[in-house]
């Protein structure tokens, strides 16, 4: 009933429209008039508007899905949907969004949780408008869980699993094997060589805050070698650009001194405050290289765009040279400046390694236990999609889905 | 201080003074400070030079120019670190008085924990950031471990989903290639052969150099296992594929350190000596 309407006043507009047209001259421009009331549309309006509360939020979003206008074909007919909202007991829809035509999706982030809303999504032509009914109503709720997530816990939780399990068997003495690291072997060594010119030694343990765990390693490692230089009764400096790195540091120190039976040797200018400023820290540590020429310098903690300045300042004086870092970008510049570089994860295994800290050798030995299920899990994922798409057996390809919606993050 | 120092040091002196003038000049029609501005450009200038004269060697303009950067720098993240983090951000949540007395506005509790009283949460890193100033204290030194704790434990377990998730299982599931690409035999392989970017052979090339580089570079870091036969020749390839891809990455670095003296060259020679336009 309502279609054979459009149509009659669609040829009504029609027939109106060819006597306008008809009393035009050739010169004027066919262009409707805005104000011309008899061109206006009634598109029919977006059925089956359905509102649903998004799951694994806050109870702050709902989704709106509705099947478009059938006036809806891309010929530019209808321009936008109007999306109108309402709380259940208020009686007047209000305009909260409109999206444009071809639409049949909207997200509602200003809801709040425990409120019941009702929608209304509305199709605008030039001049005219048509309202869907109201969509059934909708109470956002807050989920306490993602389970969308659940994958990320189970493998959390092996690894975490698996580093719990391995100090406590670091702890009960059983001794946990960890392979050799190239660059610590050149430690003693360096060390070495330092006391035999007499010259210092120069520490920097990065320049990031204690909260970063590469700080952490490179303090766990300065342990280690300041226990050696209190042995060899060889100078240490430990520019710093952190305060609270400073007094770490100098802790650390400390107790290298006292368990290496020095006490009396340490000083707490050992371990020096510079300044925060990356670039301000790099140019005095530069002059320090240069002036006090240290035999060997240690790079061992975060690093970004002063590794290079650093390193290759330590190269020109002929220094022997230990660099490590987690930070990929920066390991280039230690591969090529320094002696021995301890790539990436090396930089957390030489810490475990020199200090034997049960909980250190433990976290390493656990994450080797994730690193070994990486490898499987590539090694079938890789092989099963291989067969699944290259032969379609749909037993790999089920197998291979399962791998993929177990390494999914979204 | 020897004579050709001191010969030195009135030199640049004078070419300072110059430059100054010079500067101060050409700026006069353009600003009305133009003497303050003039002093400026000269005097960063002047710094650029020093520091870049370490390039030679260690000398006086660059331990001048160190000394004063770090100075001035201690005392910048000094006196951000208190107007940021104490007023910025504490004083306007913590009190309206103590907010009208610095003039910043007021803030209204958005990030309060609604299981603690009204402005109680904001008392707790005032607390821990007191107990961390207990090191300067030798007897009480030992309570800063405690706000240590807090934010080295904080940050790793804020941390730990967010690297699981991008830095292990996106990885892995990334790794799921197919090594046979469009695979319809052997001998259609062959004949259909070519070194097209898109084509099979090159794709399916990229999927084994990930798939291989990804295994070995595990292999390289794993911990519990000598290198030896295998496992060994496998850490081999590992340390291969890491060492091709920093010699990538150095090279892609360099370029924008490049861009970074382009910058300064573009300082000296355009808004100092007004060179190049």
């Amino acid at each position: 009933m309502r279609n054979s309407r459009v149509k009659v006043n669609g040829l009504f507009f029609v027939l109106i429209s060819v006597f306008f047209y008809s009393g035009l001259s050739a010169e004027e421009p066919l262009i409707p008039n805005p104000e011309d009331t008899t061109k206006i549309c009634i598109p029919r309006p977006p059925t089956n508007v359905l509102a649903t509360d998004a799951v694994y939020d806050k109870g702050n979003v709902v989704n709106l899905n509705w099947v478009p206008s059938p006036d809806d074909n891309g010929d530019g007919k209808i321009l936008q949907y109007q999306i109108l909202r309402r709380l259940e007991n208020d009686s007047v829809f209000a305009l909260i969004d409109s999206v444009i035509a071809g639409t049949a999706f909207y997200k509602d982030e200003t809801v709040e949780s425990g409120q019941t809303y009702q929608y209304m999504v509305v199709a605008i032509c030039d001049g005219g408008s048509g309202p869907s009914e109201p969509s059934p109503p909708v109470t956002p709720d807050m989920e306490w869980l993602n389970f969308a997530l659940s994958n990320i816990f189970v493998i959390g939780l092996l690894i975490c699993g698996s580093v719990i399990y391995f100090i406590g068997k670091a702890k009960s003495g059983r001794p946990l094997f960890i392979r050799k690291i190239a660059g610590l072997e050149a430690v003693d060594e360096a060390i070495g060589r330092a006391t035999e010119m007499g010259r210092p030694i120069l520490y920097v343990p990065g320049i990031q805050d204690m909260d970063d765990v590469q700080t952490i390693a490179g303090l766990t490692i300065l342990g280690r070698v300041a226990r050696v230089v209190a042995d060899y009764d060889t100078k240490i400096k430990v520019p710093v650009s952190r305060s609270l790195v400073m007094t770490a540091s100098r802790e650390t120190l400390k107790a290298a001194y006292m368990a290496a039976g020095r006490p009396d040797a340490f000083n707490e200018n050992m371990a020096q405050y510079i300044t925060d400023e990356q670039f301000g820290y790099v140019a005095a540590v530069d002059g320090m290289i240069i002036r006090e020429r240290p035999a060997t310098t240690f790079f061992l903690g975060a690093f970004f765009a002063e590794s290079l300045i650093l390193a290759e300042t330590g190269n020109s004086i002929g220094a022997i040279q230990i660099g490590g870092t987690a930070n990929p970008a920066q390991l280039p510049f230690f591969v090529a400046a320094c002696d021995f570089t301890l790539i990436g994860e090396e930089l957390f295994a030489a810490s475990a390694y020199l200090s034997g800290e049960p909980r250190q050798l433990g976290s390493l030995k656990g994450q080797d236990v994730g690193k070994a299920l990486a490898m499987i899990a590539i090694v079938l994922g890789a092989i099963t999609t291989t067969i699944g798409q290259a032969w379609n057996f749909e037993f790999i390809s089920a197998i291979a889905d399962l791998l993929n919606s177990l390494f999914r993050t979204n | 201080m020897s004579r050709t120092m001191i010969i030195l040091l009135a030199l640049v002196a004078i070419v300072f003074a110059v430059s100054w003038a010079a500067k101060s000049a050409s700026l006069d029609d353009q600003y009305d400070d133009y003497i303050s501005r003039g002093f400026l450009i000269t005097l960063a200038a002047f710094l650029t030079l020093s520091i870049l004269s370490f390039l030679y060697k260690d000398n006086p303009f660059y331990k001048f120019a160190e000394h004063l950067f770090v100075g001035v720098s201690a005392a910048y993240w000094m006196s951000l670190g208190f107007w940021s983090t104490i007023v910025g951000n504490l004083i306007p949540r913590l009190s309206v008085t103590l907010s009208a007395f610095f003039k910043v506005p007021h803030i209204e509790d958005e990030y309060a924990l609604y299981i603690l009283p009204d402005k109680v949460s904001y008392f707790i890193p005032v607390v821990l950031g007191i107990l961390l100033l207990m090191r300067l204290s030798k007897k009480a030194g030992w309570i800063s471990s405690w706000p240590l704790a807090f934010i080295v434990g904080t940050t790793a377990g804020l941390n730990l989903v967010r690297y699981l998730r991008s830095d292990f299982i996106e990885q892995v599931s990334s790794t799921f290639v197919p090594l046979l690409v469009d695979w319809q035999g052997t001998g259609r392989f062959f004949s259909d052969f070519n070194l097209y970017a898109y084509g099979q052979f090159v794709t399916m090339l990229g999927n084994w150099v990930i798939f291989i580089g990804v295994l070995c570079g595990l292999v390289y870091f794993f911990f519990s296992k000598e290198h030896k036969g295998i496992f060994g020749g496998a850490s081999r390839v590992g340390i291969w594929v890491l060492m091709i891809t920093f010699g990538a990455s150095f090279g892609y670095t360099v370029m924008g350190r490049i861009s970074l003296l382009v910058g300064r060259l573009t300082f000296l020679f355009h808004d100092w000596l007004e060179l190049i336009g």
